[in-house]
């Protein structure tokens, strides 16, 4: 069933759950680096293998660092919390329990405004906070054998720890209700919303592609009208902003046709797969752990005392919908440019573009032109293409400076995503150089002005803009070296007529 | 209260990861029925208000500063794995998704 | 016996060695002989690290050949129970599933011996994950205690106690969660100290109960106890219950041999109907001793200990099942069943059924009832709020008195197997110990004769405020030097070992 139609039977209620990496140099329980793509299990002490003996002490800086992500989400800061073990068996996680927080987390009770276009005009849902606490990471699986990469089928999987440890903030909303069809747009507004709240906090790298920001989708349908919720199912490993509007979409679709065709939703947990936008069935209530969760005897409560929370309160940054508002003024755009370039989490990358020397209008015109299409294409988020925004500003340059046409420009671009080298750089390799002397276009000239004589016949008789077929065909000879307004000067010296 | 079943005794040992044997399973029924017939008298102890107590020592906000340190060499680490593969630790293969 | 080096106390041999009498090469070298010569029939050691030891003893020779200032157990020989991570030294904790395993780091304790010069000789047994009081949860051997061969040596340091009291070696590390020092001590008429918890850092101490566990001295006389104390004892950035502050000197408490001016109380609770009738009279002697060392003595009440045993039993496994639950065959130690068929729950499964014995198991299903789901309340959380009880009464009672006393342990050591089959029973040998364990404060046992009925060791236990370790070496040595000598030199059965 579509998602409209669904919705006239239904309402959605969304949760989400996001996972954060925080940008600590050592981990949160031990002094290993948690710098990003080391050679494997190099970052490994007793501590963060679980070695039998090995003892945990916490980072203050990530402790910290989550009582301002609650401070800008607008939460309380508990004033006695304490770290918890879940058990349960996974041979990504060294001690075969996480530590983590449960019935004390560090951050309660807070909200997070985000903007959503609607039929009747931009409206802000406002998505609730339930709690926000710290936990750490796992070490990361590699399946072999079978469909590669692919848990399911593989013969074996191998275990890197690097990552088990890091420092993990959880943010996990309340039900949101009210949403209808824009509950996937709400979703992926606040996912972004919130990554530009943690860049701003430079408590995360929020790299989604790189896994430092992760998210579960909760998601429930019940009839219109209807008292009672449904049943709810979490979507785990969305990680990208797309993806998070298409797993709440695809669920909400998925669920309706259960729903309509007289079934019932399973209570479970189902897996994203990135590549094809759709999930599969994971775990269901029934075979769900029971984690046993007690607090950790092997680290002492943590005290909030107000002089500390009010320090931290001090240098919190400004909220990202202030520094947006003074930014649109500074770059000139209008509330809808604005509201689109955030939606499609450009903002910083403008910033960056802009930053490195392009004027505001070019960096957006590159952004939500050429690549966004080209993001849609490769079904990624903006800032997954690899693309680093100096180098957006160095081709802009050269598109000004006359040294590349649009069209090279965007191969240019494919050289980027490819990860060729800078522009100047891919120029070269892949030889974009503009061809303007009349030498060497005058023989593609010649070749389609010969190819063309009714086109002849017609710019002959004055109806310059006939000219299409022949510029089109110097182009393609060229392969879109050529200079345009060059090519058309041309012609029309060769045609004798008056341009 | 303390009645454990075999079908509860054998969810806690897959829960703990334990493959029992029958002989194994009816043993534990026995003696874990008799331990918590003795521990349950702590449940008499009217302890309503009391706060609980999780540590033995008194403290508290005891942090770490946010420093690198030597982490180990993976040789030595990798040396006592039961198996590896291109210096990670080789696992059966896995059939739930976490 | 002779004047055979493994005779004399580590002060003693500290002082030899300093004073260039013997070298500390030799004074190793002895109590290698003696082990090699004698510990088959104790089965006490589980590794011995020769070289390495022989090589640590020459470095200390140097020094004193250089005249280097000395720390004060320089030289001295130290058996170190099999829970204490030692780097590239088999590590096992009594268990097959960590045969053979050698950890890539040492403990703060090992780095605080090795920094202080203590020669540490090599492993000795222990039950399995120190879960046990009669060290014969062991997967490895049935250690033997030195006094009578058919009987246990007390547990679970039972490794240590039996070594110190065979003479293998003057110093032993044990660990105490409920009595895991005190109780293998009194049985083997030697002296165990349950430090303060918090005072000696946890970092590289194979966790069983990680609120509770807490390693300490064993040794033949109360003042080697103080003095391998103050070399282990100190605050540990790496450990976040280790205590940043240091207590008073326990060899100056030690040096203090009169108790006037101390109150000391003797717990209601403890003793009495169902305690073995030679415990009792050993103690009821000890209290008059006390008295005319000059302490005034009065019975203190501490109604919740009587919970003691409940509470630990919920507290001590619901741990112990999380702790162990590492134990899964995926990153060291033993891994069963892995032929590429099966997956890894299957494998984690065959590697925890073959790798952990009876004991083990029982505990860690024990443990993961009392924490699951709807019996949370009613165990865990009842049990920390009695723990709470029980720490209250402590600290009322020491609102009366300076220490408290108590038997160490019910009964002498008992004979190999009796218990075996009776977890309950066995888990009855720890009745005293528990109370201050769950308090968190420090104990020690110290020797107080033999019992009339089988002429075995009985313990007194001595229990003081948090931090105040202290008055218990002081009270301890005032005991033990009103006894006049020490009560291991009437062992008898050593001299038929040979
Ligand atoms: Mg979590
Ligand atoms: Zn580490």
């Amino acid at each position: 069933m579509k998602i409209l139609e669904a919705m006239e039977k239904f309402d959605p209620i969304i949760g989400l759950e996001t996972h954060v990496e925080l940008s600590t140099n050592s981990k949160m329980f031990c002094g290993c680096s948690t710098e990003f793509g080391a050679e494997p299990n190099t970052q490994v002490c007793p501590t963060c293998l679980g070695l039998p003996g090995s003892l945990p002490v916490p980072n203050k800086t990530a402790i910290e660092s989550t009582f301002r992500i609650g401070l800008a989400l607008n939460c309380q800061i508990t004033e006695f919390s304490r770290f918890s073990r879940k058990n349960y068996f996974y041979p990504d996680m060294p001690k075969d329990f996480q530590t983590s927080q449960y019935d004390e987390p560090f951050c309660v009770n807070g909200y997070l405004d985000v903007l959503v276009p609607t039929d009747e005009g931009d409206k802000t849902f406002r998505v609730e906070i339930e709690r926000v606490h710290l936990e750490e990471d796992t070490g990361k699986l590699t399946h072999s054998g079978g469909v590669t990469g692919r848990i399911h089928g593989a013969d074996y999987s191998l275990v890197d720890y690097n990552r088990a440890g890091i420092a993990l903030v959880e943010i996990v909303t309340k039900p949101v209700l009210g949403t209808g069809k824009y509950a996937g747009i709400v979703a992926r507004a606040y996912v972004t919303e919130l990554r530009d709240l943690l860049r701003s906090l430079a408590v995360s790298d929020v790299r989604m592609e790189e896994g430092s920001l992760r998210c579960d989708v909760n998601l429930s349908l019940h009839p219109k009208g209807a008292s009672e919720w449904g049943k709810r199912t979490e979507t785990k490993n969305v990680n990208s902003l797309r993806s998070v509007e298409k797993a709440v979409n695809s669920e909400i679709e998925r669920q309706a046709d259960v729903l309509t065709e007289g079934g019932k939703v399973t209570q479970e947990t189902r897996h994203f797969h990135e590549d094809s936008g759709t999930s599969s069935s994971g775990r269901s209530k029934e075979e769900a752990e029971d984690y046993r969760y007690f607090p950790e005897p092997d680290l002492v409560p943590v005290i909030a005392t107000s002089a500390w929370v009010n320090e931290l309160k001090t240098d919190l940054p400004q909220a990202p919908s202030v520094e947006r508002k003074r930014l649109a003024q500074e770059w000139g755009f209008s509330d809808e440019e604005m509201r689109d370039v955030v939606s499609m989490g450009a903002t910083d990358l403008i910033a960056q573009t802009v930053a490195a020397g392009a004027t505001a209008q070019a960096a957006r015109k590159w952004w939500l032109g050429e690549l966004a299409r080209k993001a849609t294409e490769a079904e990624k988020d903006l800032s997954s293409l690899g693309i680093e925004p100096k180098h957006i500003s160095e081709l802009e340059q050269l598109v000004v400076e006359g040294k590349l046409t649009d069209k090279l420009a965007r191969q240019v671009l494919d050289g980027l995503i490819n990860k060729e080298g800078t522009p100047s750089e891919i120029v070269q390799k892949r030889n974009l150089v503009v061809m303007s002397d009349d030498s060497s276009l005058l023989p593609a000239i010649r070749a389609a002005i010969e190819a063309n004589p009714e086109v002849v016949a017609k710019v002959k008789t004055g109806k310059l803009q006939a000219l299409g077929p022949i510029l089109g065909a110097v182009m393609k000879e060229t392969q879109g070296k050529a200079d345009a307004g060059k090519v058309r000067s041309l012609v029309l010296k060769e045609l004798a007529v008056e341009g | 209260m303390s009645k454990i079943t075999p079908e509860a005794l054998k969810h806690l040992a897959k829960l703990a990861r334990l493959e029992l044997t029958e002989a194994e399973l009816a043993m534990y029924a026995t003696q874990l029925e008799i331990i918590l017939d003795s521990v349950d008298k702590i449940r008499e102890v009217a302890a309503g208000d009391v706060k609980p107590m999780s540590h033995a020592v008194g403290l508290t906000n005891v942090f770490r500063e946010d420093v690198i340190r030597p982490s180990l060499d993976r040789a030595e680490v990798l040396s006592q794995a039961p198996a590896t593969e291109a210096n990670r630790f080789r696992v059966p293969r896995i059939l739930n998704e976490d | 016996m002779s004047e055979d080096l493994t005779t004399f106390s580590a002060q003693q041999l500290a002082a030899k060695i300093k004073n260039k009498d013997v070298t500390a090469s030799e004074v190793t070298q002895a109590h290698f002989d003696r082990i090699e010569k004698l510990d088959k029939k104790i089965e006490s050691f589980l590794y011995l690290d020769k070289a390495a030891a022989l090589e640590q003893a020459k470095r200390v020779d140097k020094k004193v050949a250089k005249n280097e200032t000395l720390s004060p157990l320089a030289g001295v020989p130290l058996a170190l129970k099999d829970v204490m991570t030692q780097r590239g030294v088999p590590t096992t904790c009594g268990s097959k599933i960590l045969e053979n395993w050698r950890p890539p780091y040492d403990s703060t304790v090992v780095k605080r011996l090795k920094e202080n010069d203590v020669i540490i000789l090599g492993k000795v047994n222990m039950d399995e994950f120190a879960m046990g009081s009669s060290t014969e949860n062991s997967a490895y051997q049935k250690t033997k205690n030195p006094w009578d061969l058919s009987r246990i040596p007390g547990g679970s340091s039972g490794g240590s106690s039996a070594a110190v009291a065979s003479f293998f070696a003057p110093l032993a590390i044990g660990t105490d969660t409920g009595g895991s020092i005190r109780q293998p001590a009194a049985v083997c008429g030697i002296v165990g100290t349950k430090p303060t918890y918090g005072t000696v850092s946890r970092y590289g101490l194979i966790a069983f109960a990680s609120s509770l566990d807490q390693a300490g001295p064993i040794t033949r006389s109360v003042m080697d106890a103080a003095l391998l104390n103050e070399v282990i004892a100190g605050y540990d950035p790496l450990d976040s219950t280790s205590i940043n502050q240091s207590t008073a000197s326990l060899v100056a408490a030690a040096n203090t041999k009169d108790l006037k001016g101390m109150k000391i109380g003797v717990i209601k609770e403890l003793g009495g109907e169902g305690w073995q009738e030679g415990v009792v009279a050993n103690f009821n002697q000890s209290i008059e001793t006390l008295k005319q060392l000059g302490a005034e003595v009065v019975e203190i009440s501490l109604p919740h200990s009587l919970y003691a045993l409940a509470v630990y039993y919920l507290i001590a496994p619901s741990e112990a099942s999380s702790n162990l639950a590492r134990f899964d065959g995926m990153r060291y130690g033993l891994r069963v069943g892995d032929n590429g068929e099966k997956d890894v729950e299957a494998v984690m499964n065959l590697t925890r059924a073959q790798g952990f014995g009876p004991e083990v198991k029982r505990r860690i299903i024990l443990g993961t009832y009392a924490l699951s789901t709807g019996y949370y309340d009613a165990y865990y959380g009842q049990a920390q709020k009695v723990r709470g009880l029980i720490a209250e009464d402590f600290k009322a009672a020491f609102e009366k008195v300076d220490v408290l006393v108590s038997p160490t342990s019910p009964t002498t050591a008992w004979k190999l197997g009796e218990r075996v089959d009776n977890p309950l029973a066995m888990y009855l040998a720890d009745l005293a110990t528990l109370p201050p364990s769950l308090a968190g404060v420090p104990a020690i046992s110290v020797p107080i004769g033999l019992a009339k009925e089988d002429q075995m060791p009985v313990g007194l236990q001595i229990i003081a405020p948090a931090m105040q370790d202290h008055k218990n070496y002081q009270v301890a040595s005032a005991i033990e030097a009103a006894q006049g000598g020490l009560l291991i030199d009437q062992i008898k059965d050593l001299a038929s070992l040979v």
